[in-house]
């Protein structure tokens, strides 16, 4: 009962949260940014390094939206309408990375190779 | 009554030509996203389709530097900057990244003060964040100035492969014409809600979807940082 109220108490008032959430969170993103930034100070290579840059990346983007645009508090309807789209673009992805590797396969064949 | 009323109900009445009938069912105030005003609503999907800009802008990019054969240009040390002695990689890079976290710091907070009906606060932390997005375009715009006169143009670069200056400037320049829109934006709605332009209903949603607005620029900001600069 008193949860239902509050639910009907925080509609009314609009997205309300502790500021002191949105401090951690802004420190969560700056630690988070430090580190993607060490991952280019410290030169690592290969499969660490894309790892690592898509790991921050991810959690970054997920605290934005959840927190910062409060997509967490938002009804499901109005959430699945917005999060689930975009990931058609890794479709997109796909395909152009299959035509990119085609396309440096014929350059490399018919215009003289990789440098 | 009965039967004539239950069939115009139904949204079918024989006499209704199709425009009246589309205008009735558009008109008809129901609501898919319950809780949520139209504004805001329309700000999502706006930013949805904003997704689809700047996805396929770095599916692009993705496409011309996995298909060329000259060597990617090292992003590390084209963006590297010698501060006292010491050239630090991709230093103006990082420092824009920090400034516009705090720029979406400050207008989570200024959405939180608008809610609590305190606008002067709100004003104020919102043209905070008009400054720091502010301080980002100057910065981007030294960069730019930098990498020009080292002679990156869209079609060649003396680094290597040319599609680096080609979708160089396409994404960091959209994107920084996103951030100019911004703050331009802010400026506006911060001016209003010092004016008392919302005293009256008391309803400061508008500044939360400005919020909107603002901290999507600093998420599209987290992907390029991550798959442009970094990569």
């Amino acid at each position: 009962m008193a949860h239902a109220e509050k639910q009907v108490a925080t509609a009314h008032v609009g997205q309300q949260h502790p500021i002191g959430l949105y401090l951690k969170i802004w420190a969560l993103l700056f630690i988070l940014s430090a580190l993607s930034y060490s991952v280019d100070f410290f030169q690592f290579e290969g499969v660490l390094r894309w790892g690592l840059i898509l790991i921050f990346m991810v959690l970054k983007a997920g605290l934005i939206i959840s927190v910062f645009m409060h997509m967490m508090w938002e009804r499901a309807a109005l959430i699945y309408i917005i999060i689930i789209p975009p990931f058609a673009i890794l479709v997109l992805v796909a395909f152009m990375a299959l035509e990119a590797n085609y396309v440096y396969l014929l350059r490399t064949i018919f215009l003289g190779g990789a440098d | 009554m009965g039967q004539k009323s239950v069939e115009s109900a139904s949204g079918n009445p024989d006499n209704a030509g199709a425009v009246d009938q589309l205008v009735a069912d558009w008109s008809s105030d129901r609501e898919a996203f319950k809780g949520v005003s139209w504004g805001k609503s329309m700000m999502w999907i706006f930013l949805l389709s904003d997704t689809f800009v700047f996805g396929t802008f770095l599916t692009g990019y993705m496409t011309v530097r996995m298909s060329t054969t000259v060597a990617w240009p090292n992003p590390s040390e084209v963006f590297a900057l010698t501060i006292g002695g010491t050239e630090l990689p991709l230093i103006l890079i990082a420092i824009m990244t920090f400034v516009l976290i705090s720029s979406s710091g400050t207008m989570a907070m200024a959405v939180n003060m608008g809610y609590q009906r305190k606008p002067k606060q709100a004003a104020y932390l919102m043209l905070a964040t008009a400054v720091l997005g502010a301080m980002f375009v100057s910065m981007q715009v030294f960069e730019w100035t930098k990498l020009i006169h080292e002679g990156v143009r869209p079609w060649a670069n003396p680094f290597g492969a040319p599609q680096f200056g080609s979708t160089f400037f396409m994404i960091t320049g959209f994107h920084g014409l996103h951030v100019t829109a911004g703050v331009i934006y802010l400026t506006v709605v911060a001016t209003k809600v010092l004016k008392g332009h919302y005293e009256k209903s008391g309803d400061y949603q508008v500044v939360e979807i400005t919020g909107l607005y603002w901290h999507f620029v600093d998420l599209v900001w987290v992907f390029i940082f991550a798959f442009f600069y970094l990569w």
